[in-house]
């Protein structure tokens, strides 16, 4: 789909080794506020395709734009070559999104029966779909409960057994974790290993470095409507710090004097810790020394790789969840 | 404590714009209505259209048609209005009546054959014939009224008569006039007549008292049928808005939990889902509409199977009305509590002008007229048609198409607006 203002321009007929989902320079704006400035992705086949970004940061809307929930004033969307507004695209795609967009009112199979039956599906093929959405779920014993009576991760994965009861190839999903318990998070898990194992491609947003750690190959972090950093985890962390390492310590005290000591060795204060990058892990040494010289009483002390955490921080100056 | 818990209450109702709405302006919206239709209305008091077929052709007769024609309150026709610029012939009785039960005029007067030789009736048994009055029996105010004026035009209007058959009644009891008091009684009313011709229109009132003009009154459509049809199509059709209101609110809901957009972003095209809605809305008012008369039926004996091809017709056009006016409301509104307030305030104010609360036949004509832009009217109208009229469900053509297109222009205005919920 070729984007500018409202006008759309169908994209030539695929060719077989078309990319799952192919984002080009996506533009957004409300108003006079841009929300997403110039995102381009590439989704491969049985990818899982993180963007990690803050509340705010444009995740969701790049989402939207993607399933033609808002218009872009600019850019291309492309699945398996096709216009992203064509009937081909809308039945390859899948989105989870973040609210739970499901009927209250109806009963977990009612609900799955409908909205299969808004992507066309009908007869056998809407019964069976319906059947393995509950399986994948593990909401079989739920399926004649009504949706406002499960429990919140119940109604995620209701939230997400909707959004692929048509069995799409490329699957969007929407921080599906948001306001879970861990044990359920687990299971959603599970379920989005499921998926990748059946060859699903598929891109999750989340604020949850964890979450993108755990399931993403490779990630894109997003920050004021742009993608700053694109690669696998490794790659993030060494263009971000090569082959540094993090010091994390922690002083005993709250004095002026701590700070004004970690600011002069090259540190940064976070919460009740002093973070340090070195080179070489023998630097630790020298650095604790030099701490216990001018007086320090160190409480505790870890040496690790930096985190996707630490790359945003090092990105933007700002923590993930400011 | 307490005026921390008012403080907290005005505050909250300050920021509750659908509250305030429906505190202030609907009370306001709804005095100016009875106000208009009780109170302040002296110039316009509701007119009563009455035919007057005059089988007798004489003087008096012509005396009194005139008379009654410049009566205020009174829309008197003698004769249907043109049709295509061809004038019409004017009313029989048979004609007239035939308007009466169509709902076309309220009251039909017939002045028989050989009224004018005897007008006046002093007495009951004085072999006056008498004017035939055709009413419905749905409208109670109307025949008193038409009543009423004819027995203040036959004193006014015909003094001469007046005078005759008093002297004649007088000389009875009296056992005679002197060829003295003869000739100056002659004289005088030579006189009086004079003056008549003269001045034909003057509204005279004459001295005598106690004449009055035979009247038989009949009821040409209703004597045997059950008013409940009336309140069962005004009370029905105004739940209806309501009910469809409040279910096109489902739009709204569905567009805060995000259904609406996942919905979108499947197959299903925003017309294709206010489609699917209206059909829903339409097929609940219609339900809801049988359930209403098939109640009437049992509990009120209302004549309902032999009125099932109407009920069906005029029932599906109402319910396709409302439950695209739904639409309507529930696009126009950003909120649940919005659509409340409006919804609230637009259809109680079109229950009231359209008929809903109160008979439009005795509302003033202006908001008589104002009540026509209400689907209550046109249903209500349509109702009628049905049970009270036995009209055949040719008749029900104005209804149906104003019925219709009125749903079809508030749906295309609904699809327009709710582009808004197509990208957001």
């Amino acid at each position: 789909m070729t984007l500018g203002g409202s006008m759309a321009t169908v994209l030539a007929a695929p060719v077989s080794t078309a990319l799952p989902l192919e984002v080009t320079s996506l533009v957004v704006s409300f108003g006079a506020v841009k929300a997403v400035e110039g995102v381009s992705l590439q989704l491969r086949a049985g990818e899982c395709l993180g963007l990690l970004g803050p509340n705010g940061a444009g995740k969701s809307t790049v989402i939207r734009g993607i399933v033609g929930r808002v218009l872009p004033d600019a850019g291309t969307i492309a699945v398996f070559g096709f216009s992203a507004s064509s009937k081909a695209a809308r039945e390859a795609l899948g989105w989870i999104p973040q609210e739970l967009a499901v009927y209250p009112r109806l009963t977990s199979s009612e609900n799955l029966f409908s909205f299969g039956r808004y992507h066309g599906l009908s007869g056998s093929k809407l019964a069976e779909a319906v059947a393995w959405c509950l399986d994948w779920a593990a909401l079989q014993d739920k399926a004649d409960e009504l949706a406002k009576n499960l429990s919140g991760g119940m109604k995620r994965r209701l939230n997400m057994a909707a959004g692929i009861i048509h069995r799409p190839r490329v699957v969007l999903m929407d921080e599906p974790t948001v306001g879970v318990d861990p044990q359920s998070r687990i299971r959603i898990f599970e379920m989005i290993e499921n998926l990748r194992a059946q060859g699903t491609s598929i891109v999750y947003t989340t604020h949850y470095m964890e979450e993108a750690e755990q399931l993403c190959d490779r990630i894109a972090i997003i920050d004021h409507g742009r993608i700053i950093a694109l690669g696998t985890k490794e790659d993030l962390v060494h263009n971000a710090f090569g082959s540094r390492s993090q010091v994390t310590a922690r002083f005993a005290g709250t004095s002026p004097e701590i700070a004004a000591w970690v600011e002069r060795r090259g540190g940064r204060i976070s919460g009740p810790n002093a973070e340090f990058s070195i080179e070489n892990s023998t630097e630790v040494v020298a650095l604790l020394k030099d701490a216990a010289d001018d007086g320090l009483e160190l409480a505790d002390v870890s040496l690790h790789r930096p985190t996707l955490e630490s790359v945003f921080l090092h990105l933007t100056g700002r923590e993930l969840r400011d | 404590m307490i005026y921390a818990i008012v403080l907290t209450a005005i505050k909250a109702l300050r920021r509750d714009r659908a509250a305030l709405a429906l505190s202030f302006m609907l009370p306001v919206a709804f005095f100016s209505i009875f106000a208009a239709i009780f109170a302040t209305q002296h110039n316009s008091t509701p007119k009563i259209s009455l035919i007057v077929v005059d089988q007798d052709q004489s003087t008096a007769s012509h005396q009194l048609v005139r008379a009654l024609e410049h009566e205020a309150s009174l829309i008197v026709s003698e004769r249907p209005a043109p049709k295509n610029k061809v004038a019409q012939p004017d009313y029989t009785a048979a004609t007239a009546e035939a308007s009466v039960k169509s709902g076309d005029s309220q009251i039909a007067l017939i002045i028989p054959r050989d009224f004018g030789k005897n007008p006046i009736s002093f007495g009951s048994s004085d072999g006056s014939p008498s004017i035939q009055m055709l009413n419905d029996s749905s409208d109670t105010i109307a025949p008193q009224m038409v009543g009423g004026l004819l027995q203040k035009v036959g004193m006014s209007a015909m003094p001469s008569v007046m005078a005759q058959k008093g002297s004649e009644f007088t000389g009875q009891f009296i056992g005679g006039f002197t060829p003295q008091q003869k000739k100056r009684m002659e004289e005088n009313l030579a006189q009086l007549k004079e003056q008549e011709k003269s001045n034909p229109d003057s509204d005279t009132s004459s001295a005598s008292g106690g004449g009055v003009i035979a009247v038989q009154s009949r009821s040409v459509i209703g004597e045997k049928k059950n008013l409940v049809c009336f309140y069962a199509a005004g009370i029905g059709v105004m739940f209806l808005l309501f009910t469809a209101s409040g279910s096109a609110g489902s739009l709204l809901d569905e567009s805060d939990s995000g259904t609406l957009d996942r919905v979108l972003s499947s197959h299903v095209t925003m017309t294709t889902l206010l489609a699917g809605k209206l059909a829903f809305n339409t097929l609940l008012a219609f339900t809801q509409l049988v359930v209403m008369f098939v109640w009437a039926w049992a509990v009120f004996h209302l004549d309902f199977h032999n009125h099932l091809a109407g009920f069906v017709i005029i029932g599906l056009c109402t319910a396709f009305a409302v439950a695209a006016f739904g639409m309507l409301l529930a696009s126009m509104c950003r909120t649940r509590a919005q659509l409340g307030a409006v919804s609230t305030l637009l259809i109680l104010t079109m229950s009231a002008l359209g008929g809903s609360m109160f008979p439009r036949n005795l509302m003033p004509l202006a908001m008589q007229k104002a009540g026509m832009f209400t689907i209550n009217a046109w249903a209500i109208d349509g109702f009628t048609k049905v049970f009270w009229r036995d009209l055949p469900v040719s008749a029900l053509a104005p209804q149906i198409a104003v019925l219709l297109g009125v749903g079809t222009a508030l749906f295309l205005v609904a699809r327009r607006l709710a582009r808004r919920w197509e990208f957001s």
